[in-house]
């Protein structure tokens, strides 16, 4: 078991590079090529909400990936340390995987902070979080203490 | 990549063309020259997304900002786009339902001015 952790200021700037670490480290782990855009894109949407949530509570904090090839699955966690949002937030998924489900899709409250195109924008809070559930086949939201913990899966090369 | 933007007018249309990867850094460059083109009496626009590598909730959250903003004026914001990997994003977004998307500028416009 390999796993690859990533540690950054939360800058939108960043969240580019995080998610082609996490690109790069799909593929190092066998992730099929055809999934590796799901891929990209569900960390991209995982980190950007990280983000978000810390420049409102949090800003000196750095977000945190680990990125684990488990044998048979690739596995992603991005991890926030926004208490704020974890408190209101997307309501929690103990367990709740499987097809992409987040449950209790209450989503972060409507702040006006929410994204960086809060002003021109008519998509709902919680609108990524609900397109990680179209794109990753395994996904967990859980309120932790310290924050929100976005778990993503893709099968890897072992589970051929 | 970054974010690459420009736009001309065709037909009485404006048409934006953008380039590289639309996310939650580069999408506000992007909302502000919709927002400058409707601010200019643009009513009706079509963006030529071929070029673009990478579209996030970020980015269609400013697509579907500007698309509001020309509806509120009798307008509208037409899409072109024929990579799948985009498609797939406005696939299960529901928001293939909400803008017109082509496979050409050159259509986008026709269908505009037919709607005319």
């Amino acid at each position: 078991m390999a796993t690859v952790e990533v540690s950054f200021t939360p800058l939108p700037a960043h969240v580019r590079t995080a998610r082609l670490v996490a690109t790069a480290v799909a593929r190092r782990s066998g992730v099929d090529e055809a999934l590796l855009d799901e891929v990209r894109l569900a960390v991209g949407e995982a980190c950007s909400r990280a983000v978000e949530a810390h420049r409102r509570h949090c800003p000196a904090e750095p977000v945190k990936i680990e990125m684990t090839d488990a044998g048979e699955r690739f596995v992603v966690v991005v991890n926030d340390a926004a208490t704020g949002d974890a408190a209101a937030g997307p309501g929690v998924s103990p367990g709740g995987s499987g097809n992409g489900t987040v449950e209790g899709q209450a989503a972060p409250p409507a702040s006006p902070a929410r994204g960086a195109d809060d002003e021109g924008s008519a998509t709902p809070p919680g609108f990524g979080l609900a397109m990680i559930s179209g794109l990753a086949d395994d996904v967990r939201v859980l309120s932790t203490g310290s924050g929100m913990s976005i778990r993503m899966s893709w099968p890897s090369a072992a589970a051929g | 990549m970054d974010l690459k933007l420009g736009h001309y007018n065709k037909d009485g249309i404006e048409v934006v063309d953008v380039e590289g990867e639309i996310d939650v850094y580069t999408a506000p460059r992007l909302r502000e020259l919709l927002i400058d083109l409707v601010n200019k009496n643009n009513y009706q626009l079509v963006v030529n997304m071929e070029k673009v590598e990478f579209l996030d909730s970020t980015g269609l959250g400013v697509l579907v900002g500007g698309l509001k903003r020309v509806r509120a004026h009798d307008g509208s914001l037409d899409l072109v786009c024929t990579q799948e990997r985009i498609l797939k994003i406005f696939r299960i977004t529901g928001l293939t339902k909400v803008f017109g998307i082509y496979a050409t500028v050159d259509e986008a416009i026709a269908a505009k001015r037919a709607e005319k």
